[in-house]
């Protein structure tokens, strides 16, 4: 559904993608795991649009997306819940979900959408008029997710969300995107848990400065050797 | 620890104890030096509470000066507010609106008086053609900017400044447009290389110069409305009142607000930022056209050069309500229509007006830099 082939993507001089390749199967959760500064982040936005990839393809079921500026990509189907949240801070929790569905226009799929949401997230119904950035960091999260969740995407990419919250919501989250999972929605997870995340993958990537080193079943890559030592913290 | 720490709580003490000896030298020097204005607190204060009409007159008019003001700082604070970048090219859009409000009336009354439906009508050529300019201005010149340093697009709107200065010079200098002062007799077309001004246009007369109150109260009323403030004061409400619904209410409107607040985020949400922008230069040059109209109407001329001060007064209003902010830009301008108001009415001459205004924007901004309404972030539209 999305493949990503041989992308190479720069910083101004820094050569942050050396030739990604990535497939994301439709109804699959792909994670894509490794060290910080290893290009994940990158990989996410450059499959969005905010940056550039200077060589390579990005395909979302055959259609170029690296070519379409970020608004596009947007209504081609691909949505993002990105790194550090990035909600609206003073915009109302329900203004922050209208802006996710920004690129439909079928208020009643809309209204939908916000339904399904709040049923995901019901934490979220009850801060409905509160201010983004009054809500705490786990509910920035929700938020965030169920923003990406209103476009109705195709790909959903979740960055780090995990990232800076307490283990008894760490594994809330987990749980929701095991229930997208069950739900049918394809998403790409990018993830510094790697366990935790290869535990609800189906398949991973493990990237490396900027090049994937590994690729396999989430079960397999969780019994690799390698892996073990390098992302989750065993020495065998 | 300890060695870093006393140094900054040396600081933070000598700047407690500057903000508390800065307003002593402050109003000692205004004693001083105030005098020769006339900036004496005692008669001041003996001819306010001998005729306190003086006082809410002046708030009248003060509040008429501040709807123009607001409307101008609008166009600043929003576009600030999106792209963190001072437009100096905003009050010459707001002036040539002028011109163009002008030319509308005079070409469309043919040679009669103008009526006042036509004069009100006007608000639709000046605000469109403040809108499409303040548009195409920001695709020309400061898009292909806006990846470089603020700097760089701040210096090409002052270039933009002056470009459209010198259009205003030649339109101004159009001999069919009537004088401000009739036996001035300016030149036809300037001559390119000339540096000879063209003198100020004035504006048809279409609201009566009368006291409303006295067609309401009879004769003997102190306090002194007239039309053209009436009509300033309602259009400054409107538009206002029309911004920030949109802004609170619509599609593009919360678009701007996700736009200002995280630009990457909302590009992630499928909203074209570039055009998103674009759409609040339009807004704000659509305002700064509006603001055209009711000066014209209030002032009744304009002339190449009425952006300068107007544009300064509007762009302290937005900074010292709070840049961003669109409530704090009202704010600003109300204190600036106000205390200009009442120290021309007050001090010895009109002249010393500006400098009692800036003194008091200067004072806020030390004690507050953010601005009244600001918040440390910078609040944003």
């Amino acid at each position: 559904m999305l493949e990503l082939k041989n992308v190479h993507t720069y910083y101004g001089n820094i050569h942050a993608l050396r030739g990604v390749n990535l497939v994301v199967n439709k109804g699959e959760i792909v994670t894509l795991i490794g060290s910080n500064g290893a290009g994940k982040t990158t990989t996410l936005r450059t499959i969005q649009g905010i940056l550039r990839p200077r060589e390579g393809e990005i395909l979302l079921e055959g259609v170029a997306l690296h070519k379409l500026p970020p608004h596009e990509i947007v209504r081609r189907g691909v949505s993002q819940s990105p790194e550090g949240r990035l909600i609206f801070p003073r915009m109302s929790v329900k203004e922050n979900l209208e802006m996710g569905a920004y690129q439909r226009n079928d208020a009643s799929g809309i209204a939908e959408d916000m339904e399904r949401v709040f049923k995901l997230f019901p934490r979220l119904k009850e801060r409905i008029g509160q201010r983004g950035g009054t809500l705490s960091g786990g509910e920035q999260q929700m938020l965030s997710m169920g923003r990406a969740l209103m476009a109705r995407p195709r790909v959903m990419l979740l960055d780090e969300p995990s990232m800076g919250l307490a283990p008894i919501l760490v594994d809330q989250i987990f749980d929701i995107i095991r229930e997208l999972h069950s739900q049918g929605v394809t998403i790409l997870l990018v993830e510094q848990n790697a366990r935790l995340a290869l535990s609800v993958a189906d398949r991973g990537y493990v990237l490396e400065t900027g090049e994937m080193a590994l690729t396999g079943p989430a079960k397999e890559l969780l019994h690799n050797p390698q892996v073990k030592a390098a992302y989750l913290g065993e020495n065998h | 620890m300890q060695k870093s720490l006393a140094p900054s709580s040396n600081t933070s003490f000598l700047q407690r104890f500057g903000k508390v000896l800065l307003p002593v030298a402050v109003v000692y020097v205004l004693l001083m030096a105030g005098q020769p204005a006339g900036l004496e607190p005692g008669r001041l204060l003996r001819e306010i509470i001998s005729d306190p009409t003086i006082l809410v007159q002046q708030l009248i008019t003060g509040l008429a000066n501040a709807a123009i003001i607001t409307i101008i700082a609008i166009g600043y604070t929003m576009v600030y507010g999106i792209v963190e970048m001072v437009n100096f090219a905003h009050s010459s859009v707001f002036m040539l609106g002028t011109m163009v409000a002008l030319l509308f009336m005079v070409a469309l009354s043919g040679g009669q008086a103008t009526p006042l439906w036509l004069a009100l009508l006007a608000f639709i050529p000046a605000m469109l053609f403040c809108g499409v300019l303040n548009s195409v201005i920001e695709r020309m010149a400061y898009r292909s900017l806006r990846s470089q340093p603020k700097i760089v697009s701040m210096i090409a709107a002052m270039g933009m400044d002056f470009i459209l200065q010198n259009i205003g010079m030649q339109i101004g200098a159009f001999g069919k447009l009537p004088n401000a002062f009739p036996k001035d007799q300016s030149i036809a077309w300037l001559r390119v290389l000339g540096n000879q001004n063209p003198s100020p246009k004035s504006f048809p007369q279409v609201l009566p110069n009368i006291n409303l109150l006295e067609s309401i109260f009879g004769p003997d009323v102190v306090l002194r409305i007239t039309p053209a403030e009436v009509v300033v004061i309602l259009s400054a409400v409107i538009l206002v009142y029309g911004l920030s619904w949109f802004v609170a209410n619509t599609r593009p409107g919360k678009a701007m607000r996700a736009v200002a607040q995280n630009p990457a985020a909302a590009a992630m949400m499928g909203i074209d930022v570039n055009k998103i922008i674009n759409l609040t230069y339009a807004i704000g040059g659509a305002l700064a056209g509006a603001a055209a109209v009711m000066y014209g109407l209030y002032k009744g001329t304009t002339s190449w050069d009425v952006g300068f001060v107007n544009g300064l007064y509007s762009f302290t209003a937005a900074v010292v309500g709070g840049i961003g902010n669109i409530a704090g830009a009202a704010l600003g301008a109300l204190m600036i229509g106000v205390i200009s108001a009442l120290s021309n009415q007050l001090l010895a001459s009109t002249d010393w007006s500006k400098a009692i205004v800036f003194l008091v924007l200067v004072l806020v901004l030390v004690f507050k830099p953010t601005g009244i309404l600001g918040s440390e972030g910078g609040e944003k539209a």
